[in-house]
């Protein structure tokens, strides 16, 4: 056993036994982050705070939320929304969180391959925050099917049929899946507990082993320099605070995180209280009714780009490429095959590339909800192999780029 | 300043997205009608001759009560019960007939008027009694009294008119009972089609009381082609505009759908519209107040937060 | 060091101000967890004493929890000592025991002994008088009796009427 001597504080007696000076420096003041950085690094917080924000508003639903086919819309329209005090802020906080999540997600991702941060080194940031996007998507779906409104019931009907695999029939897969023949109690029983308990509880394993891969190849940096941190780091602590490269994560980043995550508040509340219907689809007001399929029928905004990947094409071969889509980000670093760790504006043809990816998932974004019919119909075709094409043409056009 | 720029491009993209997605994709989904503001101008030439005339109460109390129109319909006010009890009216009718007491403030008048004379006309649903189905609409026209019939339809309307609560006097549930009531259910305010639901000492009422709706939506979903849909959410679900488009012409938007023309004027119609907001979203203005200031309190967090960042970035640059 | 005390200040100021916010999320938190309105509203029973009858203990039911009811003839009421008499409640002119059927020391419904006339708490075993006042401890006091009002020949348990007043203003019930 250590030595324990008689503590002199409250502050000592937990530091013998907890080490909290320790954990301190290593969590907060002498961590040590770039100071290159910009605004968008922030978005790990702001991802941080909202995930936050829909546990509370969660547990608060929780209490009143009813997981049966008869009474679960009645008690998520009408007992949260009329009833319950403030049971309307939960569900709009809830409501736009998740939503608003996957913008920040999207540009948390999009900030990462802009800047290279998922290189050599980093692979396994990039990896653990690809697992927490499906493990985020698994949430944001299961979610969806608790108010079992018109759209929870389809949404469930078609995302669990695709299982079937098309042509191979595994029919008996997507009935094991539901617990029916349909999606009944015990689909939206297990989609409750996978909800509320399974699928958070990944999502925190993950944030973890997320936060703990940056640990040794530290924080990317605006220009991807390689910073030798236990050298700027001691011109730090020796007083050269203006000449160091880095600077301490509390209170020197964490003063920046804040003020771009109160910044980001303004815009989430106004979403919350004045803007919410964008997440609260208006045909998931009608209660789920097994034998009227919407006129309109469209997953939320943030998977529309994986569902117009698959809409376009023969069953099979929609199967194919949506599957594709769903593993082929994870496998980015080893995609691109340059060993250049710069902003995607010094990278040749990657540049092109990246704006071309991201102006394709919009159209896609966009084509996945509109009615696949006449013009929108050829686009989305056109659109989804360009995105095939791209990811498969980017070992090529990476292999031979100029080192920066 | 390359923060700001960079901030630019992101907001630029985001907005980009939704616009796509919400604004412009919902516009290609649904289709827009224009509101005629509740002109009925489809039926002037049908009412020209009403319209023309000033009516008299008197005379029109005696045409309402000799003229037929309380075989069918009670006028409560006046003391005039109903013949039948709902359940009964609607097994015969298909709907129960409403009450007439307020039908002068909640109806339009030129509605009214080509409602007496024609009301496949006026409620817009002649698809469903064509001469080949043999079908007739179970209100029966007025052919008049012997007099000026234009002159008899103006009479009755004043007196309709004369015994009505005025404009303010009408409050968004008794326009909603008027309107809508007798179709559709609102659970969430407790309505049945049956009007609302009491609350009974024992199971064994109230499980009679929900017999007795059970065969009045029969009799409905007889007549109608299916049960009309619950309102309590419809205010959300379809929208603001869509509900006004389908109080004043269901036809507008849903070409061949069961639903009447309800003929409301557009005073009575937003009445409608508030009461079916009271169920679907009845903390509007708790969330609107509250909402005010979480964004002035933000504002004020957010200048904190950049003042504070200055000072501690002071020594670093 | 003029400068630190004031970057000491902002930070503060910032925390301060996050504080408040806090605390009036916990005004909404601590506001859902209100009883609902509907739970509320079905908080009133009126029960119809003319049909009760004479010597015989009824449990009825009031916001979920069971009430004892007894109508007395005259012949009990004059047996009664005058503690016991105190807490009869007078209906139409007849007298009736009314109490919450649940022990006043945790919440147990007592049992009653038709044969020898009174109740006893199966969990630590409290006894009470057919009046409901106390007669073995770990009970404190004697059943409560519930809010009520009367109305001809009914009595509405939940609102409170002059008659309840006055037990309450005499320590008779809580």
């Amino acid at each position: 056993m250590a030595n324990f001597t008689k503590a002199t504080s409250v502050k000592d007696w937990l530091n013998q036994r907890l080490a909290i000076e320790k954990v301190e420096k290593v969590m907060a003041s002498e961590y040590w982050i770039p100071k290159n950085i910009n605004f968008l690094w922030a978005m790990g917080m702001i991802l941080a705070v909202l995930f936050t924000l829909l546990v509370i508003s969660g547990i608060f639903l929780l209490m009143y939320y009813q997981p049966n086919v008869d009474t679960a819309f009645v008690s998520v329209n009408y007992t949260i929304m009329s009833e319950v005090d403030f049971g309307w802020l939960w569900r709009h906080i809830h409501a736009v969180a998740s939503s608003v999540t996957f913008l920040i997600i999207y540009i948390h991702m999009f900030t990462a391959i802009y800047y290279g941060s998922y290189k050599k080194g980093r692979e396994m940031i990039w990896v653990t925050g690809m697992l927490l996007f499906i493990t985020f998507s698994a949430e944001a779906f299961s979610g969806y099917m608790l108010p079992w409104g018109q759209m929870s019931y389809w949404a469930g009907m078609v995302i669990t049929n695709i299982f079937s695999l098309g042509d191979l029939q595994f029919n008996g897969l997507v009935e094991w899946i539901r617990g029916d023949y349909v999606p009944g109690q015990a689909f939206l029983n297990r989609f409750f507990m996978l909800h509320v308990f399974l699928l958070p509880l990944a999502i925190m394993g993950l944030i973890g082993l997320h936060f703990a891969a940056l640990r040794i190849p530290h924080v990317n940096n605006q220009d991807g320099e390689e910073i030798d941190f236990e050298a700027e780091s001691k011109k730090y602590l020796d007083g050269d605070k203006k000449g160091s490269k880095v600077m301490r994560f509390a209170n020197d980043f964490m003063s920046k995180d804040i003020m771009v995550l109160a910044i980001f508040l303004i815009f989430f509340f106004y979403l919350v209280f004045f803007h919410y219907t964008f997440a609260l689809d208006p045909v998931n007001l009608d209660p789920a009714d097994g034998l009227v399929t919407p006129a309109h029928i469209y997953p939320e905004w943030y998977f529309l780009w994986s569902y117009e990947i698959l809409r376009p094409f023969s069953v099979n071969i929609g199967l194919i490429a949506f599957g594709f889509a769903q593993v082929i980000f994870l496998l980015l670093p080893w995609l691109d095959r340059s060993p250049n760790t710069v902003p995607a504006s010094r990278r040749g043809l990657f540049k092109y590339w990246f704006w071309l990816m991201l102006g394709n998932m919009i159209a896609l974004t966009a084509l996945g909800k509109l009615p696949p019919e006449g013009m929108y119909s050829t686009l989305g075709l056109i659109s989804a192999l360009l995105f095939i094409v791209m990811w498969l043409a980017l070992p090529f056009i990476t292999k031979n780029e100029k080192k920066a | 300043m390359k923060e700001l720029k960079i901030l630019a491009v992101v907001i630029f993209f985001t907005l980009v997205t939704y616009w796509l997605v919400e604004p412009y994709a919902h516009g290609v989904m649904h289709k827009q009608v224009d509101s005629k503001q509740f002109a009925y101008s489809d039926l002037d030439e049908a009412t020209k001759g009403v319209m023309s005339k000033k009516g008299d109460a008197t005379r029109g109390k005696d045409l309402v009560v000799n003229g037929g129109c309380t075989g069918c319909h009670s006028i409560t006010v006046a003391d005039i019960p109903a013949t039948m009890d709902a359940v009964t009216a609607a097994s015969s009718y298909g709907v129960n007939p409403p009450d007439l007491s307020n039908s002068g403030v909640v109806y339009d008048a030129k509605f009214l008027a080509a409602l007496i004379k024609n009301p496949a006309q006026a409620l817009k649903v002649e698809h469903k009694f064509t001469p080949e189905s043999g079908k007739m609409h179970p209100m029966v026209p007025f052919y008049g009294m012997g007099g000026d019939i234009d002159q008899e339809v103006a009479d009755m309307i004043a007196y309709f008119q004369s015994i009505a609560v005025s404009q303010d006097e009408l409050t968004p549930e008794m326009a909603y009972e008027n309107a809508c009531a007798r179709c559709h259910s609102m659970k969430y305010l407790n309505w049945t089609e049956l009007g609302p639901k009491p609350s009974f000492k024992t199971e064994i009422e109230s499980l009679t009381y929900d017999l007795k709706v059970l065969e009045y939506q029969d009799s409905l979903k007889a007549y109608m082609g299916k049960l009309p849909p619950d309102l309590s959410m419809q205010a959300l679900a379809r929208g603001e505009t869509r509900a006004r488009n389908f109080i004043e012409d269901p036809q507008s938007y849903l070409e061949g759908t069961a639903m009447p023309r309800v003929g409301v004027n557009a005073q009575s119609a937003e009445k409608i519209i508030t009461y079916m907001f009271d169920s679907a979203d009845p903390k509007r203005e708790q969330r609107d107040t509250i909402g005010t200031y979480v964004i002035y309190f933000s504002i004020l967090l957010a200048i904190l937060a950049i003042l504070w960042k200055k000072e501690v970035w002071r020594d670093l640059k | 060091m003029k400068e630190s005390s004031r970057r000491g200040f902002m930070g503060k100021a910032l925390g301060a101000v996050a504080g408040l916010g806090a605390i009036g999320s916990l005004v909404a938190m601590k506001k859902t967890w209100d009883p609902l309105p509907s739970v509320k509203a079905a908080g009133f029973t009126t029960l119809d004493m003319s049909v009760f009858t004479v010597g015989e203990m009824v449990t009825e039911q009031w916001r979920g929890k069971p009430i004892f009811v007894m109508k007395k003839s005259a012949e009990m009421v004059a047996k009664q000592t005058e503690e016991q008499s105190a807490r009869d409640i007078v209906v139409n002119g007849t007298s009736y025991m009314v109490a919450i059927g649940l022990c006043t020391h945790l919440g147990c419904i007592p049992a009653y002994k038709q044969k020898e006339e009174y109740f006893l708490c199966a969990c630590h075993g409290a006894t009470f008088d057919s009046a409901g006042l106390v007669t073995k401890l770990p009970a404190p006091r004697g059943l409560d009796i519930p809010p009520f009002k009367i109305d001809g020949n009914n009595l509405i348990l939940g609102e409170v009427g002059p008659e309840w007043q006055a037990l309450k203003d005499n320590g008779i019930t809580l």
